[in-house]
């Protein structure tokens, strides 16, 4: 039986029509595993760090496997491939292994432990661990150790997670491709001549590749769901307001979003339980009810209305992932779902308008950045020349370019052209999205319009390396949820569906990604290293 | 012939708000304590770190708002005001831009007997910077000191209403005694809990057309204000007379030299960049609670002033220095209510009281007895226990030990002495010692009855009652 579909009123053909996912060969499902619960982890072959958080907490609190077992089989991966993948800025193994040993410790006295609880997670650098360097991999924050750890940060600590350690990013989160990072580069895991994407290509290179059962990535303007996307693993953005961003070492205040990347979406829902809720040390966080949004993962989608933006799929799309996300939603059709096409006509301006807000936060952000205070600080003649030198020799190219646009865009005479501009499209943005959500429940679209490109291949030109950002940037203007899942793959590279919800419906965000996941098979996929 | 001017000046003066804690974390606010103490990741700008405002400063703000007539917003909103200086952690200062929470209000002045209303443009609520210290850290080093660093402060901006450096002066004055009395803070000059800079111009009179300006800043205590401004004045008129024109540009007072000399001139004017702070969310003050905090608002000093004229029949004057603060006013009615001869209390205050205060350096708050202790103190003289000269001198005690008059009476056995026959005895001594004052007395100089008095309470130390002793005298002679 064809998916039903229906269409909109003009009668446009779904453009979506007749295209099938390919499936994809030649490589090997390892984490389709039946674990039995035999004590000889190694007979089924299996290793514990290629285990998602539910199963792992399962196994840690019914005391079949122990959570430095699960360590030091992390790190045992780490040392295994930390050299091809260069996803970690800084390893706290003994740390790690020291709150491993505690958890094992509760759960031999029949304590209760949490979800998190013993499970090794990575953390994008630009989150303040307290007495773990913070670098957000900027020269200008080399030697920087934070006094206090972010919300984030105090959360999963508060649920006994083990924190393996701190992973790369384009600095300040500044870059889609992780090369912007000014200490290196961090390596594709299913071709490491590629990129992983960013800018958290920390966060979701370790756990594609293995070196973590979870991440923790910041999103401005894609930067945790386009690496997932690229790494072929699950990243989302939550609402804006949702997590608290105390502690994320600032880029563009008003996009900003932490958010998890995990193997499957079930780990997402249960990341998300954690580090979601009211943070009174920031006042932009939302006094709104966190859900246990475990609780939408019934693979339920009947009836769900969803809608795909046209403009998503425009000029510059790869036809393979064109082709994959269009699959995806024949898929969810089939599963129940009514998908229709619609527009969200300002997404052309998505771009420019990110360009200019990101940027004139980030001028202001960045401005603390002096060498006054704390990490890098060139030697000078006098106070000018110091603030100049430090910032000079401390940031690298993009984060320059970034500031110097910001503070063009803010300056007197050409704020009223440029940021005040941007901020009225950012609202004609945000009511498009209200607009089209009248009619949907959700949106799916692409994460990025292209797979993992080849390391070095759009340095040179800034521009193409924005665009790859064009179909996650929107998202953060409108500051509602978005999630990246694995739906097919191109010449071996993994391919992202996006999937937009309502603002503080992250439910049904991942409910949707969920019953797709389940009834498809790349999430299972694992790149050979 | 030479053109008359007319002086334009307007205030912008910075008042640290005395919340316990500071403007977006929960340091400490208090003056004096070591530097670097009352510092946190918030507060010293730290990677990652996030505001959050603090309620009792802008509770403060809206008290001393309403304090001077302004209109509180409905919706306001905090603006980062970038520029680069060490003492700025962020590099960025939390202000407030296009939308402060109150505008449009006066303060009322007298000058020379005249009132004359100076227009409030607008009350912003922000946060202040650190300290640069340069002593004793070597040509190429400074220190800085983060403890005032996010202190709430407002920023008062008068319109350019003022037409003399002495308005000037009497409009400050005003303003601190209307903040002190709102209690939002300690408006200390010499603390730098009050901090002042002043846009001058001058104009032909009649003009409609403001001059160019000039900003002074640097002005670190009401008289360099007012001194400064004079200066200023001074200058631009002479450069006016040479045929010159005035620069805009901003000036610093040097109070050793007596002089205002150029910081930057207009191209240097900084290019602050102001944006809506995304880190927090616009406030919304509901009607109610600028309501509630109306109520809760004391009497201000004219209300006050008009009250003691009105009620207590106090002259015009008394008024107007009882209620130049509100503790002095406190204690003033404190005394009344314990002793109600109003004016009489009104001279205590103003006389002993102040002088002392005055002499000391000290401030109304440190005096050592209540206002009980100097009510007990004249009803002692009304009782006749002691002289009023004694009473003076009791005074001095209790500003000294703080105890309470009868005490002190009591111990240094002062009390009045006021039986007849002890008194009659040392005035027979003093005419007999003194024949020929005695004489010159009888003879109609009135004058040596004064000089046989003296004697009399010399020999008494004071303690005879001065009208026992001039009756006694008058009967013998």
């Amino acid at each position: 039986m064809p998916p039903t579909r229906t269409r909109d009123a003009s009668g446009y053909p779904g453009f979506w029509r007749g295209l099938r996912p390919r499936k994809h060969e030649g490589r090997t499902a390892v984490a389709a595993i039946a674990f039995s619960g035999t004590q000889n982890k190694e007979v089924l072959g299996l290793k514990l760090n290629e285990l998602g958080i539910s199963r792992l907490h399962k196994l840690i609190s019914s005391g079949e496997v122990t959570s430095v077992e699960v360590t030091e089989a992390v790190f045992e991966r780490i040392d295994e491939v930390e050299d091809t993948v260069k996803a970690y800025l800084f390893l706290d193994r003994e740390g790690a292994l020291k709150k491993a040993a505690k958890v094992d410790l509760n759960v031999a006295r029949g304590e209760e432990i949490e979800p998190l609880a013993g499970i090794p997670v990575a953390i994008k650098d630009n989150m303040c661990t307290k007495g773990i360097p913070t670098t957000c991999a900027s020269r200008i924050l080399e030697g920087f150790v934070p006094p206090y750890d972010a919300t984030v940060i105090e959360r999963l600590k508060a649920s006994d997670a083990v924190i393996t350690g701190k992973v790369n990013l384009d600095e300040f989160a500044m870059g889609s491709s992780c090369e912007n990072s000014a200490f290196f580069p961090t390596r594709n895991p299913w071709d490491t001549s590629r990129v992983p994407g960013g800018s958290s290509g920390g966060s979701a290179a370790a756990v594609a590749a293995g070196e973590a059962i979870y991440a923790l990535g910041s999103d401005t303007g894609g930067s945790v769901r386009l690496p997932a996307s690229f790494c072929g693993v699950v990243g989302m953005k939550p609402t804006y307001g949702y997590v608290s961003r105390y502690g994320l070492v600032a880029f563009a205040s008003s996009l900003d979003q932490i958010g998890p990347i995990t193997r499957d979406v079930w780990d997402c829902a249960l990341v998300m339980n954690t580090i979601c809720g009211r943070d009174p040390m920031d006042s932009t966080s939302a006094d709104v009810p966190v859900p246990d949004f475990t609780s939408f993962l019934n693979g339920d989608i009947k009836g769900l209305k969803i809608g795909v933006p046209k403009e998503y799929f425009g000029e510059g799309i790869d036809p393979a992932v064109k082709e994959a996300v269009l699959g995806a939603v024949d898929k969810l059709t089939e599963l129940g779902a009514e998908a229709e096409e619609c527009s969200l006509p300002h997404s052309e301006y998505a771009l420019s308008t990110y360009y200019i807000l990101a940027p004139a936060e980030a001028s202001s952000n960045l401005a603390r950045y002096d060498g006054v205070r704390y990490g890098y600080r060139a030697e000078a003649g006098d106070l000018l020349e110091m603030f100049k030198k430090t910032r000079q020799q401390g940031f690298g190219p993009e984060v320059k370019r970034r500031i110097m646009l910001g503070t063009y865009a803010l300056s007197s005479g050409y704020y009223d052209a440029y940021y005040l501009k941007a901020q009225k499209v950012r609202t004609l943005m945000r009511r498009d999205f209200d607009r089209v959500f009248e009619r949907f429940d959700c949106l799916v679209a692409p994460t990025s319009p292209v797979v993992a490109f080849p390391l070095g291949d759009r340095t040179a030109d800034p521009l193409s390396m924005y665009m790859v950002d064009i179909c996650t940037i929107p998202v953060n203007i409108a500051g509602i949820p978005g999630i990246s899942i694995p739906c097919g793959f191109k010449d071996g590279l993994p391919i992202g569906l996006q999937v937009i919800g309502k603002p503080f419906d992250d439910g049904t965000v991942l409910r949707v990604a969920y019953a797709f996941e389940k009834n498809t098979d790349y999430h299972k996929e694992r790149p050979e290293l | 012939m030479t053109t008359e001017y007319e002086v334009v000046i307007g205030l912008e003066v910075h008042v640290e708000l005395n919340t316990d804690s500071k403007m977006f974390c929960s340091c400490p606010t208090t003056f004096g304590a070591e530097p670097n103490t009352h510092v946190c990741p918030i507060c010293l700008g730290m990677p990652g770190v996030l505001p959050v405002i603090n309620r009792k400063a802008v509770e403060y703000t809206i008290r001393a708002a309403l304090a001077l007539n302004c209109q509180v917003a409905k919706y306001s909103k905090f603006d980062r005001k970038n520029y680069f200086y060490p003492d700025l952690p962020k590099n960025y200062q939390i202000s407030q831009y296009d939308l402060p929470l109150a505008t449009g209000g006066y303060v009322e002045i007298s000058v020379d007997g005249k009132k004359r209303k100076i227009g409030i443009r607008r009350v912003h609520l922000e946060e202040d910077a650190g300290k640069l210290l340069h002593e004793g850290t070597g040509p190429k080093t400074s220190l800085v000191d983060f403890n005032r660093t996010g202190v709430p402060l407002i920023e008062i901006v008068s319109e350019p209403d003022l037409r003399s450096p002495e308005e000037a002066r009497l409009y400050l004055n005003k303003l601190r005694t209307i903040l002190h009395y709102t209690g939002v803070s300690d408006v200390k000059m010499e603390e730098g809990s009050l901090r002042c800079d002043a846009n001058v111009s001058i104009r032909p009179l009649g003009s409609e057309v403001f001059g160019t300006l000039t900003e002074v800043k640097n002005m670190n205590s009401f008289r360099a204000v007012e001194r400064a401004l004079a200066y200023e004045v001074e200058r631009q008129k002479e450069i006016l007379e040479r045929g010159e024109k005035v620069e805009r540009e901003t000036r610093g007072w040097d109070e050793n030299r007596r002089i205002t000399v150029s910081m930057r001139g207009k191209e240097e004017a900084h290019d602050y960049r102001y944006f809506p702070e995304p880190d927090l969310v616009p406030l919304e003050i509901s009607r109610d609670w600028v309501e509630e905090i109306q109520e809760r608002l004391p009497d201000m000093p004219d209300e006050r002033q008009a009250r003691l004229v009105r009620e207590l029949g106090l002259p015009e004057y008394d008024a107007e220095v009882l209620t130049s603060s509100k503790d002095l006013a406190d204690f003033y009615d404190a005394c009344v209510k314990h002793y109600p001869e109003a004016k009489t209390v009104s001279n205590w205050v103003m006389g002993e009281v102040l002088g002392y205060l005055n002499e000391k350096g000290l401030e109304i708050t440190d005096l050592p007895f209540r206002p009980e202790d100097l009510a007990g103190l004249l009803r002692l003289i009304d009782k006749g226990t002691i002289s009023g000269k004694i009473a003076k001198q009791v005074f001095q005690e209790m500003c000294k030990s703080g105890k309470a008059p009868e005490t002190i009476v009591e111990e240094k056995g002062l009390k009045q002495i006021t039986d007849e026959s002890e008194i009659a005895a040392i005035v027979e001594k003093v005419m007999e010692d003194n024949p020929k004052v005695v004489e010159d007395f009888r003879g109609g100089k009135e004058k040596a009855l004064g000089f046989l008095v003296g004697q009399v309470m010399k020999a008494t130390r004071g303690k005879a009652n001065p009208q026992l002793v001039n009756r006694l005298f008058r009967e013998r002679l």
